[in-house]
């Protein structure tokens, strides 16, 4: 009976430590789930960027910040994507999470982009998607359903996110 | 054994307790982090003046670290 006690009293503490860790950690988004709707102000011109608006399309969603050292290393590639696949239907969406339009604007000048650029001050996009890591990107396919995840970018990283944007683009 | 259950009651309310300090930094929050000034190394350039002038008053090189004979001569 007093064993009982015990093995039930560890069963509740242990429940009460998951519950906490639970609490405070988030699942990212994984492939196979509808991409959350997303709006923010545009960084190029125009007023706002919403990834609902580009449903029909293939979007290769890229999360970036002046002050993540990877990014300098995916603009090249995503500039890349966009002059190569932009005329067979891949839209480029690069939103900033910087706190401040100046430090983006920086990061611009220093790395131009031939892709749409928008800039989440308020951080709604980056929780609605979870990310897992600076830089994220996701690839929505026509349907508004994920199809890959890539935390962080290595340049090996290139030719897989390149196969996958083609297989999404040939699909439908 | 009753006691010793308090004991346990105790620490997990205080573990608890703790967890309402702790805050889940977001990687997408972590531009503060990433500035130079956040760093926990100083960057390279600083710590070599800085190495520069304490072995001035040292009154020889390396006076952070390299080991000797005793002689007085480095």
């Amino acid at each position: 009976m007093e064993a009982l006690r015990v093995v039930r009293w560890r069963v509740s503490a242990l429940a009460a430590v998951g519950a906490i860790a639970a609490a405070t950690s988030a699942w990212p988004l994984a492939r196979g789930e509808a991409a959350p709707p997303c709006t923010a102000p545009r960084l190029d011109g125009g007023r706002t960027i919403s990834v609902a608006d580009y449903r029909g399309k293939v979007v290769y969603l890229d999360f970036w910040a002046s002050w993540c050292a990877p990014c300098r290393e995916s603009f090249p590639f995503m500039n890349g994507l966009q002059r190569d696949l932009a005329g067979k239907g891949l839209e480029i969406i690069a939103i900033s999470v910087d706190k401040n339009e100046e430090d983006a604007r920086r990061f611009l000048a220093g790395h131009p982009a031939q892709f749409a650029l928008g800039l989440d001050t308020a951080a709604a996009c980056p929780a609605a998607y979870q990310l897992p890591g600076m830089p994220t990107s996701f690839l929505i396919d026509r349907a508004g359903v994920i199809r890959a995840v890539h935390a962080g970018f290595r340049s090996g990283d290139a030719a897989e996110i390149r196969r996958q944007v083609l297989e999404a683009l040939e699909r439908h | 054994m009753i006691a010793s259950r308090r004991v346990l009651l105790a620490a997990l309310a205080a573990v608890v307790a703790a967890c309402g300090g702790c805050a889940v930094v977001q990687p997408w929050e972590r531009g503060t982090l990433a500035k130079p000034s956040m760093a926990t190394v100083q960057p390279p350039h600083e710590t070599a003046q800085k190495l520069r002038t304490y072995n001035a008053k040292e009154g020889g090189a390396a006076a952070t670290g390299v080991g000797g004979g005793g002689c007085g001569c480095n």
